[in-house]
């Protein structure tokens, strides 16, 4: 016991660097404690780097946007439902773009959840292990294909192929072509995080309910993933956050202008496609195209921040801890 | 025979609870198998539209309004460039930060905030990064739509995968290594360089080459940072304008003629060429380090 505490009290100062003080201090040892400093210093400069990156963000953001405001009227860009901003009569309401994305997200999410929380359960409940080490890594594979390559298969395939096949009347142009493929690509998000979830339920949850005479399914479905609930909605949460931000399919095949529509068939223009439309072309510094760009940006900012806080929060707050 | 004589077997139900539970087992089993088909469905479809684009002249051509005598050359220089600076920019960094995130800084408040806020932005959509890039390395530092603009962009983009990536291939370093060093009398940063990094090496490679190969496929921050389609001479500093592969296969998807589809097709194969051969690299390297240190 003793000696326990002994080594504890022996870790801990060498982790604070007490014993190298205790150290009679020769030149050279005094050199390199100057060094050490120095490149630890350097060390928290790499480190930082990060907090000045988000600085840098929200500042960006938060200036353009203010002089956009000094404009635009705050009420009319939240409410108006026109976004005409090279017209001659410009209207600023973010409104039809807000809800180009949305219902690209929406869609994507209503396809990603049912398929990928049905690849989770199989994979943590049904796969053999062989299986599971062959499949999961190959779903990961879909999660890293650049979003440009997704945007030509939606447009010289999905669209034309499936989507305008199935629901008649759609455009090849669709928020409905751009949603399903956005949920392509949120579904190895969602299969894998929640996965994991299920994974780290305790084997006594399981068991004591196949010993109550469950089916494989009844386990599954009634204790399994209310037992991983925190999880699968923060990996939900995450991927809607994906969608919302998602740029390049949506460029390639929702459209290219604004939309205020009830009808996914239609095109329609996301946030992101608008940030990418306006800034292919030279856009002056100052102008109000340029600021434009900025608000579009910070709206976007802040919708994904917000679900990114949620996510983590519902993590923490719901989580069911087991010993 | 012990089943059937159990009191459960008379009731219907519990074989209609296993019918239910057979045809939710199929279900569950398509389901996985969806992202599996829909892959292979996007390789044939990409394959089949655009191999016989991809000869010598693709990688010499320049871009061209006639999809016949056009080429990837600008945008595969583009590509290079810009790729090779986020590494050179993104490594040191990215590793500086682990280190001293994993093994100097005090578990303090700041501490803290930083790894939040590393977490935080890895959640952050890439076309706010070319946000930034526009306001702050195009405009404010006045680097115009240029190389370095595009890579610094994509650095600040791929940083936080980074250090999480070698943070953990640091937290795998078992703690023997570190306290036998310290034991030798050596200081921290000596141990840390002659001990921790040298085992944690292959794991932060393989992470910063995965991250890269994330970088490599992002095409909208650089579209806001000012990379364009229609250049006609590679890049020749940092300072000079630019184009990427993903840019250039954005550009040609987006015309209304089908040449011009299976010209795109062509850049995917080149692309999707190169993510596999970095993630192979990033593979065997783990694998080889991996089989050093057992022997």
């Amino acid at each position: 016991m003793a000696k326990s505490i002994a080594q504890d009290s022996l870790a801990a100062r060498l982790r604070s660097n007490e014993l190298y003080a205790a150290r009679p201090l020769t030149g050279s040892s005094m050199e390199s404690r100057f060094s050490e400093r120095v490149v630890r210093g350097l060390l928290f400069i790499c480190a930082a780097l990060s907090i000045l990156t988000t600085v840098g963000i929200v500042l960006i953001l938060f200036v353009e946007t203010i002089g956009f405001f000094e404009r635009v009227s705050l009420w009319e860009f939240l409410t108006v439902t026109e976004w005409t901003p090279l017209f001659n009569n410009a209207k600023y309401g973010v409104l039809p773009l807000v809800a180009g994305t949305m219902w690209v997200a929406v869609i994507a999410i209503a396809v990603a959840i049912p398929i990928g929380l049905s690849a989770a359960i199989y994979l943590s409940m049904y796969a053999p292990r062989g299986v599971r080490n062959v499949i999961k890594p190959a779903l990961e594979i879909l999660a890293g294909i650049p979003t440009v390559v997704l945007g030509y298969f939606a447009l010289t395939f999905i669209s034309p192929e499936f989507v305008q096949r199935v629901f008649s009347d759609t455009r090849l142009f669709s928020a409905l072509a751009a949603g399903i493929t956005v949920g392509i690509l949120i579904i190895p998000l969602i299969s894998s995080l929640s996965e994991d979830a299920l994974q780290a339920v305790p084997s006594g949850l399981r068991d004591g309910a196949y010993a109550l005479g469950a089916t494989k399914l009844e386990v599954s479905t009634r204790v399994m993933v209310p037992a991983a609930f925190s999880g699968i909605a923060a990996s939900i949460i995450l991927a809607l956050s994906r969608a919302i931000g998602e740029t390049m399919i949506v460029v390639l095949v929702a459209g290219g202008t604004p939309n205020w529509s009830a009808d996914p068939r239609e095109s329609m223009q996301a946030m992101t496609a608008y940030i990418v439309q306006i800034s292919s072309g030279d856009v002056p510094r100052g102008g109000v195209e340029y600021q434009t760009l900025f608000a579009v940006g910070l709206t976007l900012f802040l919708i994904t921040l917000a679900l990114n806080v949620a996510s983590y929060f519902i993590v923490k707050r719901f989580r069911e801890v087991y010993e | 025979m012990a089943v059937q004589a159990s009191p459960l077997k008379g009731s219907g139900n519990l074989q209609r609870r296993k019918a239910v539970g057979t045809i939710a087992r199929g279900a569950f089993f398509l389901a996985t198998m969806f992202g599996l088909v829909i892959l292979a469905i996007l390789l044939i479809d990409i394959i089949s539209d655009g191999y016989t684009w991809v000869d010598r002249d693709f990688f010499t051509a320049l871009p061209s309004r006639f999809p016949e005598r056009a080429g990837i050359k600008v945008a595969l220089m583009g590509t290079l460039w810009v790729m090779g600076l986020t590494a050179l920019i993104t490594f040191p960094v990215g590793v500086g930060a682990s280190i001293y995130l994993q093994e100097f800084a005090p578990r303090n408040r700041i501490t803290a905030i930083i790894e939040t806020n590393i977490a935080n932005l890895a959640g952050v959509p890439s076309i706010v990064y070319g946000l930034l890039g526009l306001g702050v390395f195009v405009e404010i530092m006045r680097m115009g739509r240029s190389v370095i603009a595009g890579s610094l962009t994509l650095s600040l983009l791929v940083l936080p995968i980074v250090i999480i990536a070698s943070q953990e291939a640091l937290k795998a370093v078992p703690d023997s290594i570190r306290q036998g060093g310290l034991a030798l009398g050596a200081t921290r940063l000596q141990v840390v360089r002659s001990h921790v990094l040298p085992s944690a090496m292959p794991g932060i490679l393989t992470g910063t080459i995965l991250a890269l190969s994330r970088a490599i496929g992002e095409t909208a921050p650089l579209i806001v940072v000012g990379a364009v389609a229609f250049l006609t001479f590679t890049p020749e500093g940092l300072d000079s304008q630019f184009s990427v592969m993903p840019i250039m296969i954005y550009n040609w998807t987006a015309r209304p003629q089908e040449d011009f589809h299976s010209l795109a097709a062509g850049g995917i194969i080149v692309l999707l060429a190169v993510l596999l051969a970095m993630n192979m690299t990033a593979i065997l390297l783990r694998n080889h380090f991996q089989n050093k240190q057992i022997q």
